[in-house]
């Protein structure tokens, strides 16, 4: 990630975006400026971050409890950027499906493996996951139920051997 | 006088029509819900997670070692592919500089597997318009390069070859003759394909002009590898950010050119995956002249212990752009990897590009796009 791209952005949001040199990413503070930063990121014309690569959601188990990180590439100009959004359990983050239509599917399994929400999400329901099913697997204090819909779950290897 | 018709009492009623999970032409467990209105398709919505076998959730419980079988499973086509892109991405953060064996072996394989993949593609696409011999031909091509593997590891379709660090085997000492031979016998047959499916009328009018999907919003949607070049442009991996010994090699990337129809539709699509192969091909060749020699279990790590932080790495498969985001905390296990994975983001646009077709087009368009739900539903 050069030093043009951190300066360009962090010209425009001084006071909502943080460069971590050892995680070489940019930290979103403010997770309500989220959708501007994003709006911008796309349409400037030194950033042009027109392809959206992957959105991974992640379980700290600390204070800011969930983390989202992005991660864009541009086709045209050919450079790549590492956002970040960390935020307490219950706020949302605004959704950038309507700017990246890639986004739309990754969000969905975000909220679906972190119970994450994302905020004017056009169909935000589950989507690897079964839509009865209960709780969010991938958090680290995701308890394996002991019934799904009245069948018992296997837990170790007793069930089947 | 005419009079004004009501046009709410003309107009026909949409239906829901379900395509799946079970269907020979959804290239696995996946259900389309197609709303129709008549034969014409206003809106497709896939519906995976069939597969779903939690491959993210047991990863947080596995050594990053035992991970490599698991991403195997994802691709199930292309495999080699799937554990070449996880190991490069626990070698960066590892900080570990590879054999230069170890590379040139790693790209052998890994455009012997884009050619057997590419062959499944070409041969299954040609079986969702209904021409049934090239499948039978291009399967029994894609057996010699699984009796090369065979050679290689002793697996055929799941090998667990390639390992964070180097690879398990070292070439066996008929491989490379082995693969001359196949690489002087699969060339011609290219073009018996060209003769077979590539021109035949039939397959032009089913797929020429179907399901175009223009250059924007194919990145808009994050699509990638084939699907995408066909739109014309190329963007390619091995290109653009070369990884491993890629730089080296002299190919070109084939790009969709709209020769018979408009660029970006169904046929260019199947014809990018044609031309691939043929560089394929030429870079397996390239590869040969200038395997060095060396031990390839000489940075094999003894346990891995990746340093605390995040890596996300990239790889061009056969599919796409697939990417590993890895969290460590330093321990043997990675506390977050997700897989960003290339058919997940290719099949999301089925929707985009398929409204306004019939149900027939529906099947060339999702056949073209080469989707595998293994690597999707993870």
């Amino acid at each position: 990630m050069s030093e043009k791209i951190i300066n360009n952005i962090s010209k425009q949001f001084n006071n909502s975006i943080e460069y971590s040199k050892e995680n070489n990413c940019i930290f979103v503070i403010n997770p309500d400026k989220w959708l501007e930063i994003a709006t911008f990121i796309l349409n400037d014309n030194d950033l042009k971050f027109d392809y959206l690569m992957c959105i991974t959601g992640y379980d700290l188990g600390e204070s800011s409890r969930f983390g989202v990180a992005y991660n864009f590439y541009s086709t045209s100009l050919k450079h790549y950027i590492e956002i970040r959004v960390e935020i307490d359990e219950d706020i949302e983050i605004s959704s950038i499906a309507n700017l990246w239509n890639a986004a739309n599917w990754h969000e969905r399994e975000t909220f679906d493996l972190y119970g994450i929400k994302f905020s004017n999400h056009p169909d935000m329901k589950r989507i690897l996951l079964p839509e009865d099913w209960e709780g969010h697997p991938l958090r680290k204090d995701y308890k394996t139920p002991d019934y799904y819909n009245g069948m018992p779950v296997p837990k170790d290897k007793s069930y089947w051997e | 006088m005419f009079k004004v018709i009501d046009k709410s009492i003309i107009s026909a009623d949409e239906m829901v029509l379900n395509m799946g999970p079970q269907h020979p032409s959804t290239h696995g467990v996946l259900r389309l819900k197609i709303i129709t209105d008549g034969e014409i398709v206003s809106k497709v919505e896939p519906v995976i997670g069939y597969l779903h076998r939690c491959f993210e959730k047991h990863c947080e419980n596995l050594s990053y070692e035992q991970i490599v079988p698991f991403t195997d499973r994802c691709d199930y086509l292309a495999s080699m592919h799937m554990s070449h892109s996880y190991s490069m991405a626990v070698e960066k953060l590892l900080d570990v500089e590879l054999p230069e064996r170890v590379e040139y072996i790693r790209v052998i394989i890994a455009e012997l597997q884009r050619i057997a993949s590419h062959l499944i593609a070409v041969g299954a696409f040609g079986l969702d318009v209904g021409a049934i011999t090239p499948f039978t031909w291009t399967l029994r091509d894609r057996e010699r390069i699984l009796d090369l593997f065979e050679l290689l590891c002793g697996a055929r379709l799941l090998y667990n070859y390639v390992w964070p660090g180097g690879v398990s085997h070292d070439l066996p000492s008929k491989f490379v003759e082995r693969t001359k031979e196949f690489l002087d016998y699969f060339e011609p047959q290219i073009d018996e394909y060209n003769q077979l499916l590539t021109t035949n009328k039939i397959f032009i009018e089913r797929s020429a002009d179907v399901g175009v999907l223009p250059l924007n919003v194919g990145v808009n949607f994050g699509v990638t590898g084939p699907s995408l070049r066909a739109s014309g442009t190329n963007f390619d991996l091995r290109k653009d950010e070369p990884y491993s010994v890629y730089s080296k090699f002299d190919f070109d990337v084939p790009v969709g050119e709209g020769l018979m129809g408009t660029v970006g539709d169904c046929w260019d699509r199947y014809y990018v995956r044609v031309l691939e192969m043929k560089e394929s091909v030429k870079i397996i060749r390239q590869a040969f002249e200038g395997l060095p020699s060396g031990d390839v279990h000489e940075v094999l790590p003894k346990k891995i212990r990746p340093r605390k932080g995040e890596a996300y790495s990239r790889y061009e498969s056969a599919r796409g752009d697939v990417g590993f985001y890895i969290r460590s905390d330093g321990k043997n296990t990675p506390t977050r990897l997700k897989m960003r994975s290339p058919a997940y983001c290719n099949l999301s646009v089925l929707d985009e590009i398929s409204s306004g077709w019939m149900i027939s087009d529906v099947i060339t368009i999702l056949g073209s796009l080469d989707i595998v739900l293994g690597e999707i539903d993870r």
